[in-house]
């Protein structure tokens, strides 16, 4: 398995990307803030309008690093992708797949069992963990509600069934994520999801966490010679990763809530790392978004089993994992897709 | 895993001035340097085998030394730094 290096992330507005031999060269005003060599890099993410050389541009695009440029609140501008390389053969048949309605739902609903099963889990796990603090009854109901549809998810073969179905799997996990949120209470809360733009605190996390995570698999399907733009359960739309998204449903709940969750808990973060704006939105602050980041980073170093591999990775490297995994299906070396199905 | 590298490189003739050069210029392409002469550098083992020819090419045994020291992978603890301009850490969060 492939080793996972680190991410540069720059945070400030006004520093200037170049290239000097294999470092990347960071500037500021013409004065040099810092050189790294690029070998130790495998992503980098750039907060702010930040420029970065076209010969930089050209070098990680030649190397696979993946540089994603992101406005001071998070929200995605654009990925430096270079010429797309590796199996043609390998792109074809996903594209012809994702043409076939019915095919791509029998790809799709893996994706979704996935993302019931990690789900389901967590509520498990936390019915076992605080059974004082949280409505047992309610929980146990959601779980049990969450196996039958997961029954007809495995066979389900139509879309827009598909879609239905993860829709009411969905809204019956979201009724329970506020529970979850054991510590302060008074500040963090989570009633519904709202984007562009969050409206309150938690959901200012989790836009930026799911950004990440989208980008990490954007990078990963790209990096074993998959189109990340074609998907099979998000139809296509310009400008839009179809199948990071697509992969991306299984983690989102293990991967960036648990995470979110997680900084709430342990009170990494509190109410002062939020600036309200008027018209209702809710960023980080600056600080806040750096500890998000450095937290971010450790938990993608943390090593876990992969349960379909059985092999030592980092969490980190699980976007890559199912990657390959999706990648062997297309290929026909594998019968189905296995999710990533986490306990 | 981390590897120190150290060089001495005689600076009496012009040849050996541009060798100086060469030499710190192919070091900072694999780490960063933490003193005059001084480069830390995080590599594998074919990166490491690749500078290590690289660097050979360019000096004059005759004249000039290099030394490496490898600090395998769990480094951290081998390292103490005092004083100013401390290096970055390349394997933890990087956030500038």
């Amino acid at each position: 398995m492939k080793k996972l290096l680190n991410t540069l992330f720059i945070t400030q507005p006004d520093v200037y990307l170049s290239l000097d031999g294999d470092n990347v060269v960071l500037l500021k005003e013409q004065e040099k803030l810092g050189r790294l060599p690029l070998h130790n890099l495998e992503s980098i993410v750039a907060f702010g309008y930040t420029g970065a050389s076209p010969a930089f541009m050209g070098y990680c695009a030649d190397r696979n690093i993946s540089l994603v440029f992101l406005t001071m609140s998070g929200r995605f501008l654009a990925r430096v992708i270079g010429a797309s390389k590796g199996n043609v053969v390998l792109r074809k048949k996903q594209y012809l797949l994702s043409e076939n309605e019915s095919l791509s739902a029998k790809i799709a609903r893996n994706f979704i069992v996935g993302k019931i099963f990690n789900h389901k889990w967590m509520i498990e796990r936390m019915t076992r963990d605080y059974p004082l603090r949280l409505n047992v009854d309610q929980f146990k109901e959601v779980s049990q509600h969450l196996s039958s549809i997961m029954m007809d998810v495995r066979v389900c073969e139509d879309l827009e069934r598909l879609r239905g179905l993860e829709g009411q799997a969905a809204v019956s996990y979201n009724a329970l994520l506020d529970q979850m949120i054991l510590q302060q209470k008074e500040h963090f809360h989570f009633r519904i999801r709202s984007r562009r733009p969050p409206l309150d605190n938690v959901n200012a996390m989790l836009s930026l966490a799911y950004t990440l995570l989208a980008n990490d698999t954007a990078s990963a399907l790209e990096a074993v010679g998959l189109d990340a733009y074609v998907g099979f359960l998000h139809r296509d739309r310009p400008g839009r990763a179809s199948l990071a998204l697509d992969v991306m449903e299984e983690l989102r709940g293990i991967y960036a809530d648990k995470f979110v969750l997680t900084l709430i808990n342990k009170k990494i973060v509190n109410h002062e790392d939020f600036l309200h704006k008027e018209n209702g939105a809710v960023i980080m602050t600056d600080e806040a978004r750096k500890k998000f980041l450095a937290a971010w980073q450790n938990k993608k170093q943390e090593k876990i089993t992969h349960p379909y591999l059985g092999e030592k990775i980092s969490w980190g490297l699980v976007p890559y994992a199912q990657a390959l995994l999706l990648a062997r299906h297309l290929r026909n070396d594998l019968d189905e897709y296995p999710p990533f199905l986490w306990k | 895993m981390l590897v120190l590298i150290t060089y001495d490189v005689s600076t009496v003739s012009s040849a050996g001035q541009r060798r100086l050069r060469r030499v710190s210029k192919v070091c900072q392409n694999y780490g960063q340097r933490v003193q005059n002469s001084v480069f830390e550098c995080v590599v594998d083992a074919a990166q490491f085998a690749t500078l290590k020819l690289k660097l050979m090419d360019i000096i004059d045994p005759d004249q000039d030394s290099l030394r490496f020291y490898q600090l395998g992978n769990n480094y951290k603890n081998k390292v103490e730094h005092i004083g100013v301009k401390e290096s970055l850490d390349l394997e933890g969060p990087l956030i500038l």
